[in-house]
């Protein structure tokens, strides 16, 4: 046996550090909850979750923290823009999936590629330069609304393009994990291609197409920098889409850093971090466990 | 008159389907058109050449360097660190745990879920932290931060990978004698080398783009930073901060800046797409 002496000492070397890492990842969440909610207990301890997540008044200096109206800000931006991305990106997903060519995929590949990759304040500066002026000049005179164009459609618009490539990508796959015995029996039959698509795809992929919705809200109701450029960030409930909005991540943005002074305030925006990570985390687990569920059984 | 009825309602889903897809490839056109449009006119040598001067937030003279190099700074920095504590977990999953498929599905699952973590969240608390421990913003808190975030898409990407490696590879490699640590690194490793740069790529792109989470953590600064624990500007926060700004001139700079930015970004997902490319013409197949 003409082993090197030093090889089954790195080997168990490296087998440590792997399992560190491995630990670490899997400890990394825990630690987030575990903190935030450490921060938040202080703001925890005064106030009951219900007064805090349905009472209206804002008003730091007064030790008044109430978070409706920013939550009420982030469910309105995130699930318009659910309802502007999710049409657009089922017909698109269905297309190329089921009728595109293999030239029109290389062409989208790319295309949904550089999507993903375009960075979050990126998108922002765009809504300033085309989305707002929009909506001031074009879209709101049609509802005879008066706006500077700083609304909550704005941040909805830009927040649906910014998760498209998300939730396309993941439709895709979903799409082309039915497997396609299923299409040709139905297609066998006499069926034609879009009654297969609709009754034969469409329903054996409902849970998939549920989930990948499911992953997009989530990821949209966390984004921060593009939504609060274009979003107006005003403390107020917002009644309608031409209305100024300021949702949470927002709200975390924009004040961190000038709150050191007030113990409380740094407690409530440590609340909203938190708020965010629960809600983000359940919607994630349940539309993950979902999509895996989905892929098994089929 | 049914099946006329039929084909109708497929011409006009089938239209509906063109335009949804055109409207996604119109979209990315309009916005590099809309930053090319706004940017171009603004961008000259010097922004791209110098650190602000005095007055450079009046629209005096200067540059947006400081940020540039703060950026590829902190995105290099993060990525090299999630490099080092991703590439074991990849290689751990698809080595060490390759016959215990529930607990490599659970890892997986775990990792899909620290993907969607909002930035903003580990920013606030990596800023908290920082408070806790005493530590100022610097560039150093500024890389943790980011890596933190970039860690679960790079272990994903590498492990899509590592996934394709033909078991048979790993069994040839241990049938020689390889310890497991010898097959990850010295096989896997290498057989991916050009998969693993694109997941690399791939990450630096997010780490560049990303503002929420350090905008508390590295702090801004108009001098190129020296050391890890100076504060270090970033072009997504040199872009914020510019555009906030009420004078012409300087939100002239942050469409410009935002024009290196998507420069930046492009030429990333395209050597990405390049090698990844390449990477499946040289694949061994069994």
């Amino acid at each position: 046996m003409s082993i090197k002496p030093g090889r089954n000492i790195r080997n168990r070397f490296h087998n440590i550090w792997m399992l560190i890492c491995i630990l670490l990842i899997v400890l990394m969440p825990v630690i987030l909850a575990f903190g935030l909610y450490f921060k938040a207990s202080l703001l925890l301890s005064d106030n009951s979750v219900f007064s805090l997540l349905f009472s209206k008044d804002w008003q730091p200096s007064k030790q008044n923290f109430g978070f409706y109206s920013f939550i009420l800000s982030s469910l309105w931006i995130t699930i318009l823009s659910l309802a502007i991305c999710a049409p657009v990106c089922l017909l698109s997903a269905i297309y190329l999936t089921q009728y595109a060519r293999s030239n029109v995929l290389k062409l989208m590949h790319p295309v949904i590629d550089i999507l993903a990759g375009i960075p979050s304040v990126i998108y922002g500066v765009w809504g300033i330069i085309v989305i707002v002026p929009l909506i001031a000049n074009h879209i709101a005179p049609l509802f005879d609304v008066e706006t500077s164009g700083y609304t909550i459609i704005a941040g909805a618009i830009v927040l649906a393009i910014m998760i498209i490539p998300f939730v396309l990508n993941i439709l895709i796959e979903v799409f082309n994990t039915i497997p396609e015995q299923l299409t040709e029996a139905s297609l066998s039959l006499g069926a034609s291609k879009w009654e297969t698509i609709k009754f034969v795809l469409f329903r054996k992929a409902f849970p998939g197409i549920i989930s990948a919705f499911g992953l997009g809200l989530s990821r949209a109701f966390g984004e921060t920098i593009a939504v609060l450029m274009v979003v107006g960030n005003v403390v107020k409930v917002p009644k309608g889409i031409f209305q100024p909005g300021y949702p949470l991540p927002a709200l975390i943005a924009n004040n961190y850093g000038e709150m050191m002074s007030i113990p409380m305030y740094d407690s409530a925006l440590m609340m909203a971090a938190l708020i965010l990570f629960v809600v983000v985390l359940l919607f994630n687990f349940a539309s993950r466990f979902a999509i895996t569920r989905f892929e098994l059984r089929i | 008159m049914m099946i006329k009825r039929k084909k109708i309602e497929e011409k006009i889903f089938k239209v509906l389907m063109v335009l949804a897809t055109m409207t996604i490839a119109f979209a990315l056109m309009l916005i590099i058109y809309s930053i090319l449009y706004k940017g171009l006119p603004s961008l000259s040598w010097e922004m791209i050449s110098q650190t602000p001067k005095g007055g450079f937030y009046f629209g005096k003279e200067g540059g947006i360097l400081n940020a540039i190099i703060g950026s590829l700074y902190l995105s290099i920095g993060a990525t090299f660190l999630a490099f080092i504590v991703g590439l074991p977990v990849a290689l751990y999953i698809n080595v060490h745990l390759v016959k215990r498929k529930k607990i490599v599905n659970a890892i997986r699952f775990f990792l899909d879920l620290l993907w969607g973590v909002p930035s903003i969240v580990y920013g606030a608390f990596g800023f908290s932290l920082m408070i806790y421990m005493g530590i100022r913003t610097s560039l150093l808190a500024g890389i943790i931060t980011v890596a933190f975030l970039i860690i679960p898409i790079m272990i994903r990407a590498m492990d899509e990978v590592f996934k394709e490696v033909p078991r048979g590879l790993m069994e040839a490699a241990f049938s020689l004698g390889s310890t497991k640590s010898e097959t990850a690194y010295k096989i896997f490793f290498r057989q991916c080398v050009p998969g693993v740069i694109t997941a690399i790529l791939l990450s630096l792109g997010r780490g560049i783009g990303d503002a929420a989470s350090v905008m508390f953590t590295t702090g801004y600064t108009d001098h190129i930073p020296t050391s890890l624990t100076q504060p270090t500007a970033t072009l997504p926060l040199s872009i914020f901060f510019q555009l906030s700004s009420p004078i012409p001139e300087v939100q002239n700079r942050a469409y410009a800046s935002a024009l290196v930015l998507t420069i930046i970004i492009l030429i990333i997902s395209l050597s990405a797409r390049m090698i990844s490319g390449k990477y499946q013409k040289n694949k061994i197949n069994f």
